[in-house]
């Protein structure tokens, strides 16, 4: 599973973060960091229901 | 047997997503999802900012997941329900048709406020659906200049950012003293009220609407100060009021909106969620209805969870989120989690009012029971998850709270 966001849609809602915090954080600089590009399957339903939910719809999932 | 049949009323947000919820639980009998507008299940917020701007295309609203075939659901689009006949398990649809159910889902969230006492004016419009933006847009394409948007809650707030962006003259008019200043403190109100002075907006704050003047058409708006402001489009924002006029005398309590039990179920067989639904909060102890976007994804889970243990002669869990929202103006993000009220002591934590960059805290009973942000997202979201578990007003201000990380 690899984590892709599309920064050009990306408004730093922080959505993702509320819902996986170690993948998603978003610093005071306003910008979003993905903090685990490939995180571990275990992770897998968090990141979707965060890709789900991102209001831009600016985070997919490849694999 | 005949087949067991979930009918959802209403196809915006909290009903798209309680239909996923009842696909994703294994919910394998038929469903319906009614919808009075004539559109699959489409996102709200970028109407008053992306739609109205005219940065995006009408259909880049569309929610995926109610998008072509990937829901398994029957769609009845067009067509508003009409009535709910409780005993004979029918929703009665507008067209006269009936659908029988054996387990409902009401979501049909809310219409906007009408003005009081204005009649039907070309130029005057209110925002709800995209019908209602493209409208708008269609206004400022067709040159309109000098525009006034009544109401500086969230939607009129932001699209006098909108219009703005847009190169109209704005008048943004409220008649309490501050922007929000139901929901937010005075001075934080302020600082909004300055973010829109600062990008030309004409804020006129403390002074309702008398009048709204024209002849077929609009020519201005007369406020309760006896001064006129010129327009040619009128945006009212002033509130919505929930969507249970289908309801009345069907038997479920209504009192500004649907009437829940803490876990969202309204009558055996029948849940509600989204705008439309009003719940005790067992977090807070107190009776609410919330209409934030997160909030109906949240509650059309949570319902279509309730709803499927109900059929099964299982009790449900409450219900008891932290709300939380945002909105967008200009370059502004403003955000919002928990539950404060204008009694609420606040204090900034970090950043500066001075600077429109900030996060606050709200206080009661030596808890933290709300934070709220300006550009910044990170924290907010932050303390938004402390609020899930409770914290106490010390260990926040004392830095107990987690601090975000300085950027790599």
């Amino acid at each position: 599973m690899r984590v892709v966001v599309d920064y050009d849609l990306c408004e730093s809602n922080a959505v993702c973060m509320g819902i996986a915090p170690e993948v998603f954080e978003v610093r005071d600089d306003d910008f979003l960091y993905v903090l685990q590009d490939e995180p571990d399957e275990s992770l897998r339903e968090k990141v979707e229901q965060a890709a789900t939910r991102c209001p831009k719809q600016a985070i997919t999932i490849e694999g | 047997m005949a087949e067991s049949h979930v009918v959802v009323v209403g196809a915006s947000l909290a009903g798209l997503q309680a239909a996923v919820t009842l696909r994703a639980e294994g919910f394998a009998e038929a469903v319906t999802v009614v919808g009075e507008e004539p559109h699959r299940p489409y996102d709200r917020p970028p109407l008053s900012k992306q739609v109205i701007a005219g940065d995006w295309d009408a259909d880049r609203v569309a929610l995926p997941a109610g998008a072509g075939a990937s829901l398994d659901v029957t769609w009845e689009l067009g067509t508003g329900a009409a009535g709910l006949d409780l005993a004979g398990r029918r929703v009665l649809l507008a067209d006269g048709r009936a659908l029988t159910f054996d387990g409902l889902v009401i979501a049909t969230g809310a219409h906007p406020r009408p003005l009081p006492g204005v009649g039907a004016l070309e130029g005057v419009h209110t925002l709800r659906t995209l019908e209602d933006a493209l409208a708008v847009r269609a206004a400022l394409d067709g040159g309109a200049r000098r525009v006034v948007v009544v109401g500086a809650g969230f939607i009129g707030a932001e699209v006098a950012a909108s219009c703005r962006q847009r190169g109209a003259e704005v008048t943004l008019v409220e008649p309490l003293p501050q922007p929000l200043a139901r929901v937010l403190p005075e001075q934080v109100g302020a600082v909004l009220a300055e973010v829109h002075r600062s990008h030309g907006v004409d804020v006129r704050l403390g002074v309702g609407v008398e009048a709204i003047e024209g002849l077929g058409r609009v020519q201005g708006v007369r406020l309760a100060d006896g001064t006129t402001v010129a327009a040619d489009l009128v945006v009212v924002g002033i509130g919505v009021v929930p969507a249970t006029g289908w309801l009345e005398g069907s038997g479920l309590t209504l009192d500004d909106g649907v009437v829940c039990d803490e876990t969202t179920l309204a009558a055996p067989g029948v849940v509600a969620a989204g705008d439309v639904a009003r719940w005790p909060n067992a977090r807070y102890g107190e009776v609410m209805r919330v209409e934030h976007w997160e909030h109906a994804i949240d509650m059309g889970t949570h319902a279509a969870r309730r709803l499927l243990a109900d059929l099964a002669g299982e009790p449900g869990e409450p219900f008891a989120p932290v709300p939380w929202f945002w909105s967008d103006q200009y370059d502004r993000k403003v955000q919002l989690a928990g539950r404060p009220r204008p009694t609420d002591r606040f204090e900034v934590v970090a950043g500066s009012l001075a600077e429109a960059r900030f996060c606050g805290l709200f206080g009661r009973d030596g808890q933290v029971v709300a934070a709220l942000g300006m550009n910044m997202p990170g924290r907010v979201v932050r303390y938004r998850r402390e609020l899930q578990d409770g914290l106490s007003w010390d260990d926040a201000l004392a830095g107990a709270a987690p601090a975000v990380p300085p950027t790599s």
